[in-house]
Parts: structure tokens; sequence; C-alpha cells
């Protein structure tokens, strides 16, 4: 299998975009909790992405992306409706534990905010009390939220400005659907691990079973490489095979931190050598205009 | 015309020496090191085998190719002759013959290296398979399509060799690759210095001749299960040789440090990702300098030569038995010191240290001493007290063996053993009815060969299963003469099957 056509593309913001991708038989087989391997083209890096939503009448999955490094940058650049992925293989890990929890709060921050939708949907399928928590810097930056509202029987938005719902960080409204919710069952937690292992934090008191998803750098995505191993309950596993969601509780998150620093110098590398090279594509393109 | 008698005294004394690339000059590039005999070189080699009656090393290989025969034709300049006998066993002649550990099947057990050194066994192989790709030999046989469905599942060498086979005999066959290229290890995992990709090509491009179909992208199990393949696919029978995947780390503290890292993601950065040409494929490396790698397998051997190809200052080589235990090709091991590896043998990790920042500063190390045998018949290495030191380095790559893959044990109801590899009876038939299994997936990490000849076994028992006949080897008739008689019958009327097939 090669060639997976985009087939519809949204900006949210000036660095989150959606692509919409053809492939009949992931739309088919994903489980809310999988994420899928991506390369762009033939000389990319494989990247992994959460599997945000997926349609199984349209034959689609959906991806949320956030601009940071190069290869995302690159795709914002040049992902569009009519043009086609290099690879993508999934759907992979293990699915989301969606099973007897009557209430429980999902939450998502940054990258995490697309992901943690469809878990949402499927608590709200198999009959929980779902409270959404999302958070973003300010108001202009918000997305989904009908789509989040149509599955959650509570939905708190949380802005870094206060721009809209309440002002500061997500474990803000985690504390909030604590205070008028005594009987949680579990908390969701899907955005950058700072932010996971706050939410972890502020559930830790509460011993409230706090699920959160990983997102360590990955190779094959098929437990081949160890590249992805992290640190859960002092021991080590693969987040590809093994995970990618684990006890929050249990995860060594400082481990994680660093370990995605890994490539941060050969990141830069890459990213300044993009950006000069589409510096002087526009600068050529220019020149041809003028002449 | 009858031919005089070889003997150790008549035969050529001296091997034929591999024409190499030279240390200095191959360590700076991915180009291959041993550069394959000439004609005159194979001749030679020819000349030097026995052709001894109840030829050792025909049991001695694992898909007991008639080693004899194909080098009596080469040796009488019937070259394809040659090729067909050898492609009879082995599908893969060219990829095996730069790959087996020939020491220790064939040539470890040819007579004449009981004088002298043994008959170069490999590298003929490896002419014959190098001229066949060359000269576009590979037979494409007449195939009469069965119209029966066969889903294979992981695009190594077990997947390619049953391929090969259940197409030959007319089913019409898919291979189903996790990752974006085909071939396996042999892609991802050795190096091109070893096994150039054009090679793994070729015999891909083989199979693709055959009418097989390659899907990469394709994560069976997640994608879909063995059980859909079966119910809901329309498949009559599935081979699974999905290898052996998970690498092993020893557990000491400090290994999720920056800068440790298993050698199955060091090979598969430098060779399916192209890290070597980064910036301009996007996949990074971030080599150190001083690069300690543990094990001293194959792929130790392969992580140590592409650190050094890569660029790093020094390589060392760690293992906790001594040389003499080293599990590599021996030519690997040559090559390796060669180029300028350093051996630290009978040492081992038991602590990585931190900079302060989170990347590898240094080992600490304990010395060992060899005790009594282990089960596995070696020598026990037993640490020695107050030998603890300190080793400098800023990158450790970790070779040590790998466990089973998880993914089809996770979402198929089929049974694995006590160790988690899949378990299947002697004719490689798994718990599943129709799915059938080999290669490093069953036994452990093994070698290409024994991977190729699960493969070609499992076919022979999906042709059962499936009810195909078809015939396995081409008729050879038997010499006439008192040889060829059996109670004063001609050998070649038994069966009356005088048709000459394949
Ligand atoms: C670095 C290295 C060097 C080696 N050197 C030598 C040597 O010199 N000589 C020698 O004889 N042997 C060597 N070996 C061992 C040899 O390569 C293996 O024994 C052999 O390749 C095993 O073949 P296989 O077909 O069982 O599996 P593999 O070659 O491992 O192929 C399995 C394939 O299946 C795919 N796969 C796995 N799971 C799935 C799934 N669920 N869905 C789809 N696809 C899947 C994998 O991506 C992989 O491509 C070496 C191994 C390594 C790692
Ligand atoms: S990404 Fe390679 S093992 Fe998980």
């Amino acid at each position: 299998m090669s060639g997976f056509p985009i087939v519809a593309r949204e900006d949210f913001s000036d660095t989150t975009f959606l692509l919409e991708v053809h492939h009949p038989v992931l739309a088919k087989a994903a489980k809310p909790g999988q994420f899928v391997i991506v390369m762009t083209h033939a000389k990319g890096e494989r990247i992994p992405l959460t599997i945000a939503d997926f349609d199984r009448s349209k034959g689609t999955i959906t991806l949320v992306i956030q601009a940071v490094g190069k290869t995302t940058r690159e795709m914002q650049a040049n992902c569009a409706a009519g043009t086609e992925l290099f690879g993508l293989v999934g759907p992979m890990g293990e699915p989301s534990h969606i099973g007897e929890a009557r209430k429980v709060v999902c939450v998502g921050g940054g990258l995490g905010v697309a992901p943690i939708y469809p878990q949402a949907r499927g608590f709200k399928e198999s009959g929980a009390y779902v409270i959404g928590v999302v958070g973003f810097r300010s108001r202009d930056l918000v997305f989904w939220e009908d789509k989040f509202r149509a599955v959650c029987d509570e939905f708190i938005i949380c802005t870094d400005d206060g721009s809209a719902g309440i002002k500061g960080l997500v474990t803000e409204g985690i504390k909030q659907a604590i205070e008028t919710h005594p009987d949680i069952d579990e908390v969701v937690a899907i955005g950058p691990p700072i932010m996971m292992k706050a939410c972890a934090e502020t559930t830790r008191p509460h011993g409230i079973r706090t699920v959160v998803s990983l997102n360590p750098v990955m190779v094959d995505g098929t437990g081949m490489c160890g590249g992805c191993r992290v640190k859960v309950g002092g021991r080590m596993q693969f987040a590809c095979v093994d995970g990618p969601d684990f006890d929050g509780h249990e995860v060594d998150f400082d481990d994680l931190m660093n370990r995605l620093r890994r490539f941060a110098e050969d990141e830069q590398i890459a990213l300044q050598r993009w950006s000069d090279s589409c510096r002087q594509k526009i600068s050529v393109a220019g020149a041809d205009g003028e002449a | 015309m009858a031919k005089k008698k070889r003997t150790i005294r008549s035969i050529p004394q001296e091997r034929a020496p591999m024409p190499v690339q030279e240390p200095q000059q191959r360590i700076k590039n991915f180009d291959e090191v041993a550069l394959g005999f000439t004609l005159e070189d194979a001749l030679v080699e020819c000349a030097r085998c026995l052709d001894c009656p109840e030829p050792a090393c025909v049991a001695g290989c694992p898909v007991e190719i008639d080693i004899p025969g194909f080098i009596m034709k080469v040796a009488d300049k019937d070259y394809r002759g040659a090729y067909d006998i050898l492609s009879e066993a082995n599908l893969l002649p060219a990829i095996c013959g730069r790959v087996c550990p020939q020491e220790d099947q064939c040539e470890g057990v040819c007579p004449v290296g009981d004088t002298l050194e043994p008959v170069a066994i490999g590298r003929i192989e490896r002419w014959v398979g190098d001229q066949a790709i060359e000269n576009n030999w590979s037979r494409r046989p007449h195939i009469e399509s069965k119209g029966i469905k066969v889903g294979i599942v992981g695009s190594g060498p077990a997947g390619m060799a049953c391929a090969a086979d259940l197409a030959k005999a007319g089913c019409s066959v898919t291979v189903y690759e996790a990752l974006h290229e085909p071939g396996g290890v042999l892609r991802y995992g050795i190096p091109e210095f070893r096994l150039p990709n054009e090679t793994v090509d070729a015999e891909i491009a083989n199979l693709v001749n055959l009418g097989v179909e390659f899907e990469c992208n394709t994560l069976v199990g997640r994608l879909f299960t063995i059980e859909q393949m079966l119910d809901e696919m329309g498949y009559s029978a599935v081979f699974i040789g999905s290898g052996a995947g998970a690498p092993k780390f020893m557990g000491i503290p400090g290994e999720t440090l920056n800068g440790v890292l298993s050698a199955n993601e060091l090979l598969t950065r430098c060779n399916l990702m192209q890290a070597g040409k980064f910036p301009q494929y996007d996949t990074p490396l971030h080599l150190g300098r001083r690069i300690a790698v543990i094990g001293a397998g194959n792929t130790a051997m392969d992580a140590m030569r592409v650190s050094l190809r890569m660029g790093a200052d020094k390589v060392f080589c760690v293992y906790r038995r001594s040389e003499a235990e080293c599990p590599a090709r021996l030519e690997e091991l040559h090559h390796a010191q060669e180029e300028g590896i350093e051996f630290h043998w009978l040492t081992a990790p038991i602590e990585i240290l931190d900079d302060g920042d989170g990347n590898v500063r240094a080992m600490r190390c304990v010395r060992m001493e060899l005790g009594e045998p282990d089960e596995s018949g070696r020598r026990r290495p037993i640490p020695i007290e107050g030998s603890e030191y300190e080793f400098e380095t800023d990158m450790v790559v970790y070779a040590i063996g790998t466990n089973p893959n998880p993914i089809l044990g996770q979402t198929s109801r089929l049974k694995l053993n006590k160790w988690g590899y899949i378990e299947t009876d002697e004719n490689l038939a798994t718990s599943m009815a129709g799915v059938y299994a080999g290669g490093d997936i069953v036994t452990g990490a093994a070698t290409v060969i024994l991977a190729m000849g699960a493969g070609r076994r499992a076919a022979r028992s999906i042709k059962n299963y499936l009810a195909i006949r078809d015939s396995e080897t081409i008729y050879h008739p038997q010499p006439v003469g008192a040889e060829g008689q059996l109670f004063g019958i001609d050998l070649a009327e038994r069966n009356f099957a005088r048709l000459r097939l394949g």
C-alpha cells in the first residue's frame, strides 16, 4: 500500500491544522487511543500522530497536526486536499480501555485536544457521564467546541488569558470537576508531557485513576527499535506496543521529557535548513515574477 | 570421460583470496567490503572441492544444498546448471552466500578444512548467485493459477521463501509488510557494505516476477487480524514470518539516557531511513564520538561498523565472554578488527552514567572471568569482584539479543510458547487451522538461511493443507550404470516418471 490521498484540510490556527486522509481499511480498524505513523515523502522521517477521528462510512481518518518541527511545518506547507502522503501505517498501539468507568473527565491540551475527542466520544457511547476539559492559549485558538459539546455532558474550556471559559491551565478545570463530582472514576489526559504530569499530580491526592497517552520519539512503531521506551512504575515499556496509554501516576515524566530532547540539535539543523530553502524558493519565485 | 580423482594433495592448496576494499578506504564509505570472486577465483576454489561421495557439507547445510553438485557444474563451466542446482534448495543464493555463517555450517565440516583451509563454499555460492542476478537467470516457470489466496505476514527471508514456493505452486500470494519497504532484516538491519540493497531488490523483483504482491505499510494484527484474513479477506492459508523484533535491554540504571539505543534502532535509522544523508533525508541519528556497542554477534558487528562509517572517532565492542565465544560470523569479526574496532572481551556494563544533562558520560563496567559451562554449553561469565571501573563513552548501543514481537500475540488467538514465540508443530502449523509460522518468530533470533528454510518448509505444509499437488524438485534422471540400478532395475524407471518438470 502506498500513496494515501488527503481529501480535506482545515486550519485551526497559524500552527494547528487538520488533515483527513482516505484509507478505508484503517478507518474501519481504528479505535480511540491508537495512532499512526506517517511519512510525508520518500526522504521523510516516520512520525507518530494520534488518530483524532475516523469516519468509517467515508473511509477516512483525521489527523490534527501542530507545526512545530521540520516535518510538521513541511506538512503544513505542502499537504493539501488532492495531495498524498507517502506512507501511512496503523492503527498502532493498544486501544484505550473504555471500560466500566461511569463518570470520566477527558482532558486535552495543546497537541492533545484533538486526540482526546475520540476517547470522549467512546466513553459517551459506552454510556458514561463525560466531562470534557480542554485547554487553549486564547479564545481565537479554540476549535471543535461543538463536536466536544455533542459528546460531553459537561464541557470546560480553559484559556491561559481567560478570553474563553475559565482562566488557567487544564488542571484548574480538573479541580473544578473534582469539586463538583466527588464520584469521578477516571481521568484521561492527553497533551504535552508537562501538562499530563500536572494532571497526574492533580488527581493523585484524590486517588483517581488517571490514564495518559505518551508521545515519545518513534521510528518503526512496531516494537522493533526500542526508541520509544518509557519508564512506567520503574519498568521499561515500549510505548508503541505496550502503550501509548499508561497509568499517569506511574509514569516517569521527567525521563520522558529528557528523552524528547534527544534530537533537539538535529531538529534545529533540519528546521533551519528547511526554512532557508523555503526562503530561497520564495525569492526565486519572486524574482521570476518580476522578470 | 572419466575424471581424475581429486585428492587433498592434488587440489590447489591455497584458498583463492577474496578481493576486498582496503580497511582505511572502506571505513569512509558504505560500499560492499567483500568485492566478490572473479570467474578465475571461483574456478580455483571449485578445483579445491574433493567431490566427496558422502559430502559432509550437504549434511552441514541447513537446507541441504547439493554443494558438490553445483560446484562441479561451475568447474565444468556450466554456470547456469550450477545455478539451477543451487536454487533448487536455496532461493536466495546471492544473499546467503554473503551472510551465512559458513564456518559453522558447510565449511565447518568440509574435510579439506582438516588439513588446509576449507573450500570457500559461500563465496562460490555468492558468485553463482550474482551471475544469476546479472544474467537474469531466475526462472519463471509456467504457473497454473489455482485460484487460491495465501497471505504472508512479514517480508523477511522466511516470508520471501514461502511466497516464492507458493507462487510457483499457483497460489496468488500477497506479502504484508509493516515497514514502508520490503525485505525484513535484510533491508533494515544488515548494512549495505555487507549486503547491498541492490541484491535484496533483485531477489524481491524475482518474487514480483512470479506474481507475488507486496503490500507495505500494513501492520497485520492491527489493520486487520489473522482471523480476519481467513474469515473475511478470502485467504485460504496464512504464513507468519514476522521476525524476532523487540530488542533486549539489560535493566541496568541509566538505560533511558539520551545516547543509549538498540542496535536495531541505530541500524534502522541508518539503513532504512538513510540517517547518513541527514539533513537531505529527515531522519537524524545524533552519533556520539566514542561509541560502545554491547554484544558481539552479527548485529553488534554491524552496529559498530556502521558507527565507524558514520564518522565516530572510536568504536568499542564490549562483550562479557571471550573472543572464542563471539557469536558473529568469523569474516565480520575479522573485518571489524581490521577496521580498528577496539574489542573489550570479558567486560560487562553495570551502570550507564549521566553527564548531568540527561546524556551518557560513561559506563561503569566490571571485568568477567569464565566459569563452568552453562546450558548453552559455553562457559558462564562471572563478574570478578572489585574489578569495577569507568569506561568513557558518549553512546551506548545494545546488541544483546531480542524478545518476540508482541503484536500478533496481542491481537489473535495464536498460541505462544512461554517465551512469547509462536508455537508450531514440526510442520510449522500453529494452533490455528490454516495458519503456519516460521523464521525468527518461531525459533528466536537465528539466521537468514534457517528463516528461508522454514519459509519453504511451511510452504510445503501449506500445499499439503490446501491439497495442492506439485513437484518439489526438478527431475534428474539417475546416471545409468551400476550406480543407477537397484536389484538390476534402472532407477530412472522408478515411478515411470520420465517427464522433466520445471
Ligand atoms: C543486524 C543483523 C545482522 C544479521 N546478520 C546476519 C548474518 O550475517 N547472517 C545470518 O544468517 N543472519 C543474520 N541475522 C539474522 C537474520 O537476519 C534473521 O535471522 C532473519 O532475517 C530472520 O528472518 P525472518 O523472515 O524470520 O524475519 P525478519 O527478517 O525479521 O522479517 C520480519 C518482517 O516482518 C515484518 N513484520 C513484523 N510484524 C509484522 C506485522 N504484524 N505485520 C506486518 N509485518 C510485520 C517486519 O517489519 C519485518 O520486515 C542478522 C540480524 C540482524 C538484526
Ligand atoms: S517505535 Fe520502535 S519500538 Fe516503538
